[in-house]
């Protein structure tokens, strides 16, 4: 159809204008993610300090020692790492219940599908508000009062997001009512893609509701599962705004995270280098994880 | 499966106790934002939590006398009918071109998409925030669009999208000498209106909730975007949970809206890239 076909693509007749169409998005790529990248890296390696007169030098290793050996940048890599420990599947087995009981048949399986997803479209600083008046300490607090009221006073109110034991947990529990949902529609569109057929099958065979749910549902569910995995953990290592706004990584790190290190300092202390070097840590921390969990995929994806 | 009388009843009690859990923080949102400020704590540990016993909008009121939430509702607008709006263009223009045109590069520039996907953006905001600020590019509404106008997500999901299209639409433009240029805005647009509109969504769901870069990036109360305004809110004395619930029912209304309207196309641009990953 086209005459120039076989010429070779730089000559193309589409070449000129499939440039134009890619110019602009390469440019933004550029400029915005791939330059920073760069710039990361070789930020790392000087003395750079915000606002500072003095020239920087190359320094070597220095900000990967230094950012190595600070004990809040420490606890930030172990709380995110606890962080997706729990979080991921605990999130995860909430939203595959969830998704289970919406695949049911029911009057209102719309309105409860809204209801449910609608946390994910909250914005995490007003779910970290909303969770600190929950959170509220005293008596007169809804999660101390409720818990008092289930353990029939045996319940002692505390101070949540000031007590070292417990401002981790009440940050993943706020992240976890607000990821739930979209675990839920993925899940859910999974579970709607796996043929009934398979099902009548399996009942034909006898079997009964638990060995449908390991032979069919679990297998049929194996790439959503996969999908909804992988961006748990990303986004677990992530984790800033909550922190920033809930707790500000206290009391003493205890609810730290590499992110809010990160920004603590570049952004209040000026060491642009030293949270340069973090940061390129912790893009190696979750390049390595998607590359397990992909390699992991691809393993068990060749029974599938 | 027919569902028996106790198995629904099953149902529906579970389906209530999950709504209480995912819902019950928002309405306790709504229901406070209506409340006397005392009355929001004091509430808390009791069922009038979700109850409101004299309403009344004064919350409402003052959240515009106290601080400027017309200017924080104006600079989320912008900043993200920027990002949108740009975005469909510069993204929907690269998809197609990594999908369906001959050119040379196309193999070396899909994968440069690819790959980009894996940097989150929390590992190149420092370096992006000392970029910009050294060339004093910081503090307006646009140093808080333009860096998210071109993405990576938007571009692979415009090409994938494009890649499954009929071509035969395409080749009947372009054997009626229709040039790329048309053939993309006559034809390939107008028949990929789901695409567009998932897009839209996500992209716009996503930024309406950020707080990380503006809170680098901008000290002036006239350029700050919603999230900014609510943390600072909160910690504004005097402490006023009733002021602060209803700039929150305020701040989320717009997406509310957005989520409610769309949420076929919502749903189905979240679930699409859940199965295809």
């Amino acid at each position: 159809m086209f005459p120039q076909m076989n010429a070779p693509l730089g000559k193309h007749p589409e070449h000129r204008v499939a440039w134009w169409f890619m110019a602009p998005a390469l440019a933004g790529l550029t400029a915005f993610i791939l330059a920073p990248f760069l710039l990361a890296l070789g930020m790392s390696f000087t003395g750079l300090r915000l606002g500072s007169p003095l020239p920087a030098g190359f320094a070597g290793l220095e900000n990967y020692r230094e950012a190595l050996s600070d004990p809040a940048f420490l606890r930030g890599v172990a709380n995110n790492a606890l962080f997706a420990l729990v979080v991921v599947p605990v999130q995860t087995a909430l939203g595959l219940a969830l998704a289970l009981l919406l695949n049911q048949q029911f009057q209102g399986r719309w309105l409860f599908r809204t209801l449910f997803f609608m946390p994910v479209v909250f914005p995490l600083s007003l779910v970290a508000v909303i969770w600190i008046i929950l959170f509220a300490p005293g008596p007169d607090g809804l999660l101390n009062g409720l818990l008092n009221a289930v353990t029939l006073g045996a319940w002692t109110p505390r101070d949540f997001l000031n007590d070292p034991a417990w401002a981790l947990p009440a940050i993943m529990v706020t992240s976890i009512w607000q990821g739930t949902g979209f675990q839920m529609v993925v899940l859910l569109a999974g579970l709607q893609a796996i043929p009934r057929s398979l099902y009548e099958a399996a009942a034909v065979d006898g079997a009964g509701p638990w060995r449908r749910f390991w032979h069919v549902t679990l297998p049929g569910l194996r790439n959503p599962l996969i999908f909804v995995v992988i961006v748990t953990t990303i986004l677990s290592f992530r984790v800033f705004d909550q922190v920033r706004i809930m707790t500000q990584g206290g009391p003493q790190d205890a609810s730290t995270t590499v992110i809010h290190e990160v920004v603590r300092a570049a952004f209040d202390r000026g060491q642009v280098a030293l949270a340069a070097a973090m940061s390129v840590v912790f893009f190696v921390l979750v390049l390595g994880i998607t590359l397990l969990q992909r390699r992991m995929m691809r393993q068990e994806g060749g029974t599938a | 499966m027919n569902a028996t009388l106790p198995r629904l009843v099953f149902t529906y009690l579970l389906l209530l106790l999950c709504t209480l859990v995912f819902f019950g923080p928002i309405l306790f949102m709504l229901v406070g934002s209506l409340k006397p400020d005392d009355q929001v704590l004091a509430d808390a540990a009791s069922l009038a939590a979700l109850w409101p016993r004299e309403a009344g909008l004064d919350n409402y009121h003052s959240v515009f006398e106290r601080v400027p939430f017309a200017s924080y509702l104006a600079s989320s607008l912008l900043i993200n009918g920027l990002i949108v709006g740009l975005g469909l263009l510069v993204n929907a223009l690269a998809g197609y071109a990594l999908a369906r045109l001959r050119w040379w590069g196309r193999e070396t520039m899909l994968a440069v998409v690819v790959a980009i996907l894996v940097i989150p953006f929390e590992a190149i905001a420092i370096p992006l925030f000392y970029q910009l600020s050294a060339l004093s590019w910081r503090d307006d509404h646009l140093v808080q669009a333009i860096p998210f106008v071109a993405n990576p997500l938007a571009i692979y999901l415009f090409y994938s999208f494009f890649l499954g299209l009929p071509r035969a639409l395409e080749e009947a433009a372009r054997v009626d000498g229709a040039g790329v240029l048309r053939t993309f805005f006559s034809i390939v647009i107008p028949n990929s209106k789901a695409a567009f509109a998932s897009v839209a969504i996500v992209t716009f769901l996503f930024h309406w909730g950020m707080y990380l870069w503006p809170l680098l990036m901008t000290t002036s109360e006239s350029v700050r975007p919603l999230p900014l305004g609510i943390a600072s809110f909160h910690t504004l004395p005097p402490l006023a949970w009733g002021d602060i619930l209803a700039f929150g029912v305020l701040m989320v209304l717009p997406v509310l809206v957005v989520f409610v309207v769309f949420q076929r196309w919502f749903v189905a641009g979240v679930a699409s890239t859940g199965i295809k990953g």
